[in-house]
């Protein structure tokens, strides 16, 4: 039988790896934006155990929640990457400055 | 048993494949390291009775997401070695924060609210409950609200993505239909006294 805290720990292993990932790879935002769907998919893995083991299904419904704001999120944000690329050549963030006046 | 050796499986290779996204040298590595990992949070859900969002979880972010990703990652150039600099140069701080993130979140899930009691230990719902019919039934009537809601984002975020990447060519030939339909006589003909 598995208990509830080990679900929360993988989640916080992935959590956490999301969160060293960020400064990792601050440079390429495509890895940024994967590494919050890394930290977006911990926070399901805890939704869903708590569902499961509170036998209440709220906690699934809140996944699908999460699941689209996740989906759109990427949708707009590698739109933006692909218009940004279009005008300057390059995806560093050091390069995204051109609002900094 | 055979329940904790899944599990074993699938967090270990998820927790590997999440390591393989943030230390991959190239980003194509990177977007596959995830995929892998979605796939095993996919059994992690299974496990936890959740069929439908394991399935969800496959088809919406390995089916879309992820091809996404990679299709963006095949269309542009990157270059990486440009991308690799001062890789390591923020790895003390990042590596501070994550480490006393993680000793937190392990901290407060061992800390006993979680760890014994009733939530600790959950038994597996018979074969006969049906989880999608059970999403389903609360999905439509108690969180209608919220359903609408995430329909509207969707479509905002489909708008947007368009509207963003949408290059019209200004060498190309469009028809006016506005201009064709309002045209008079006096546009297109000239009486010529001979």
């Amino acid at each position: 039988m598995i208990a509830l805290s080990q679900y929360l720990i993988v989640a916080a292993a992935l959590f956490s790896l999301g969160v060293i990932g960020l400064f990792l790879n601050r440079k390429n935002v495509i890895n940024i934006l994967m590494c919050i769907e890394l930290m977006l998919l911990a926070v399901n893995i805890n939704l869903v155990a708590f569902s499961h083991y509170q036998n209440d299904l709220a906690g699934q419904i809140f996944v699908f929640f999460v699941l689209t704001v996740a989906a759109s999120e990427v949708a707009v944000g590698l739109a933006i990457l692909v218009a940004y690329y279009r005008t300057r050549r390059s995806v560093e963030t050091e390069d995204i400055n051109s609002l900094q006046g | 048993m055979l329940e904790t050796v899944f599990f074993n499986l699938f967090a270990g290779l998820s927790i590997l494949s999440a390591m393989g996204v943030v230390l991959a040298r190239n980003t194509m590595h990177s977007v596959m390291f995830l995929i892998f990992c979605f796939f095993n949070a996919a059994g992690l859900f299974f496990l936890l009775d959740a069929e439908f969002i394991g399935i969800i979880m496959i088809l919406i972010y390995v089916g879309a997401v992820m091809v996404l990703f990679t299709f963006v990652v095949m269309m542009l150039e990157i270059h990486t070695a440009r991308l690799r600099e001062g890789f390591l140069q923020y790895l003390p701080m990042g590596g501070l924060i994550a480490i006393v993130l993680m000793i937190e979140f392990i901290g407060a899930a061992t800390s006993g609210v979680f760890s014994s009691g009733d939530m600790a230990t959950a038994e597996h719902l018979p074969q006969s409950v049906n989880n999608t019919v059970e999403i389903g039934q609360i999905l439509y009537t108690q969180y209608l609200l919220g359903f609408e809601i995430a329909a509207i984002i969707l479509l905002v975020a489909l708008i947007g993505a368009i509207v963003l990447t949408l290059r019209t060519r200004k060498d190309a030939k469009y028809q006016k239909i506005s201009a064709q339909v309002n045209v008079r006589k006096e546009d297109r003909m000239r009486k010529v006294r001979m």
